[in-house]
């Protein structure tokens, strides 16, 4: 068995405690870095190929170098815990089992960018898990490992906790910036970047749990160690995938990256499809990605060979689909999701989510017309890369994949007016 | 105006407003810990909001119609909060929305006459793996069945 990082402690309850986490040698890592130049710390992590666990799998150690070193503003670290990705919820874990990971890579993140004050924002619907942290947080002032001078390395670094509000579009960096601060969860226009103007006007680094919480494996092993887990270039360490649907065993599995293709995951470790059913499609990257039907899944799970494939890696939400299940009523459902979080700023995804929903509520319905496929392919078609942030690319791109893939249970709908499935 | 919020609220918005550089970025704090107190947020709320983090009125509005966790009417004490989305789906959310609809004799979006509960269909929760999901008040409720669903449903009653 490969060696366990971000999921090591995994319902273990008693893992949770400081006292816990620093018996195993938690914190040293912190200790190590504190005493480091910034430039080696973000060298460490540029080293190990580490790439942002949030979606889009950009660099971090690339990112953290993007700060400006003179900046007159306040920097901030910001921890995107807004985990609202359908068919993710491995952040959930890593807060709830390992929330002193988590602070010891924000205070690494903190010191490399020489940020003051971090933002843990998390979905306003984990209630339990905001108070989990809000526990481990004082845990950590009251140890002096926070606050003014942070494990007695004359750092200031102060950390909080932000709940969010019910958003999917949250989660877009920037939507989450405005919410930080109190506004609508709007996207930004980019450029200017985070790194550069982010949190209240200020250089502002955003990463995911999962990103911050492999930084003290990082810095305890060293970059180079991290970046041989991985099997493909540029994409080192261990990542976890968050498996639901209809397998046997969904749950989380953490493998190095690209170490296990979709089918050994589905089949060898989540115990093939339940029921003794065949497997019929799977999503591989939260709803975003765009599907892959039953005989597409032998892809290596990493960044590359996903986009490759002609879908996302995303944030790694493994959603499994039986041969029982209509094509029409899924994409369906998933369409909806986007119509309805859908931010409203741009017309294209505004317009364009609400008609593809309209089109594909009639076509299952028995209601609609060949040609309501083209409609279909032209709306998604006219979202894609013409919104401000990647929503609009997350309706249309699930809608493309699914007609093109089971068009034949579209017709049948169409024509016979009835489902396949049913 | 009469005030509606408890010195708890004013004391816990002083303990975080050195957190932020701006006063609009205790609103959302604030709506959260209006609502934990009464339940939803009235109009009049928004204004005493408004007024104790000192930012306009209009923004409060402004912004609390973007997000879906502020209750703009009042809810039931059980707030049943369905998720239907894709991976509670594939698992029976559907049949188990139904179920609690036929349960309770209310459909979602509605609350019982005697108060009691609210049923709401919600996006994903974050808990797909251990779909389907419910979350009632601040607690999520997984691997529903709709006999689990009985039983919950009894003990709150
Ligand atoms: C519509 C949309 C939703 C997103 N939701 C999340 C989310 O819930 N959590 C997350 O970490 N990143 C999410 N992202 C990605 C973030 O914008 C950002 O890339 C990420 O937080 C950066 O962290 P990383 O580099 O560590 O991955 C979302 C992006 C988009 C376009
Ligand atoms: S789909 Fe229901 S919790 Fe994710």
């Amino acid at each position: 068995m490969a060696e366990k990082i971000v999921s090591k402690y995994f319902y273990n309850k008693e893992a949770a405690a400081l006292s816990f986490y620093q018996k195993d040698g938690g914190y040293s890592a912190a200790k190590k870095a504190l005493g480091m130049a910034v430039d080696d710390v973000i060298a460490e992590v540029k080293k190990s190929n580490l790439r942002g666990r949030g979606g889009a799998g950009f660099p971090t150690g690339m990112k953290w170098s993007f700060i400006p070193k003179d900046s007159k503003a306040p920097k901030y670290l910001v921890c995107n815990c807004d985990e609202s990705e359908p068919g993710t919820f491995k952040d959930r874990a890593i807060i709830t089992y390992s929330p002193h990971m988590l602070i010891e890579g924000m205070l690494i993140g903190a010191h490399a960018i020489g940020a003051h004050v971090g933002y843990i924002y998390i979905r306003g619907e984990y209630v339990r898990e905001a108070e989990f942290l809000e526990h481990a947080i004082d845990e950590a002032y009251k140890a002096g490992i926070l606050g003014k001078n942070a494990m007695g390395s004359g750092f200031k670094f102060d950390l909080y906790v932000h709940r969010g509000a019910g958003a999917y579009i949250c989660g877009e960096e920037t939507g989450l910036l405005n919410s930080l601060e109190g506004k609508r969860g709007e996207p930004r226009v980019k450029p200017p970047f985070p790194a550069i103007k982010g949190a209240f006007g200020g250089p502002t680094i955003v990463n995911n749990v999962e990103t911050l919480a492999a930084i003290p494996w990082i810095i305890n092993n060293g970059g180079e160690a991290y970046a041989k887990m991985g099997k493909f270039p540029n994409s080192g360490g261990t990542r976890l995938y968050c498996v639901s649907g209809h397998v046997n065993k969904p749950g989380l599995y953490e493998f190095p990256c690209g170490a296990v293709t979709l089918r050994e995951l589905i089949y060898e470790h989540c115990g093939g499809i339940r029921d003794n059913r065949k497997l019929k499609a799977v999503i591989p990257g939260g709803s975003s990605a765009p599907v892959l039907a039953a005989h597409e899944i032998d892809i290596p799970l990493d960044v590359e060979p996903m986009a490759k494939a002609g879908t996302m890696l995303g944030s790694c939400g493994v959603i499994v689909i039986d041969d029982s299940w209509c094509a029409v009523k899924i994409i369906k459902r998933v369409t909806h999701f986007y119509a309805h979080e859908s931010c409203g700023q741009c017309t294209p995804c505004r317009e364009g989510t609400r008609w593809m929903e309209d089109v594909l509520h009639r076509i299952e319905d028995g209601h609609g017309k060949m040609s309501d496929l083209d409609l279909l392919l032209n709306v998604a078609d006219n979202i894609n890369g013409k919104t401000l942030c990647a929503l609009g690319d997350a309706a249309a791109g699930p809608v493309l994949s699914f007609v093109k893939k089971f068009r034949h249970e579209f017709e049948a709908h169409i024509k016979g007016g009835k489902c396949l499935n049913a | 105006m009469k005030k509606q919020l408890s010195d708890k609220f004013y004391k816990e918005i002083d303990r975080l407003r050195p957190r932020y550089p701006t006063n609009q970025a205790l609103l959302l704090p604030a709506l959260h810990l209006a609502q934990d107190e009464l339940g939803w947020v009235s109009g009049d709320t928004m204004d005493e909001i408004a007024a104790a983090i000192d930012i306009p009125p209009p923004v409060v509005r402004e912004v609390i119609t973007f997000y879906t966790m502020y209750n703009l009417k009042p809810v039931g004490n059980y707030h049943l909060q369905v998720c239907t989305n894709i991976s509670c789906a594939l698992m029976g959310a559907e049949k188990l929305l139904e179920h609690c609809e036929k349960k309770l004799g209310i459909q979602a979006g509605e609350t019982t006459r005697d108060n009691k509960f609210t049923i709401t269909e919600v996006e994903c929760l974050g808990a797909c793996g251990t779909a389907p999901c419910v979350q009632i008040n601040k607690d999520y409720y997984e691997d529903l069945t709709t006999e689990k669903m009985d039983r919950i449903l009894s003990e709150l009653k």
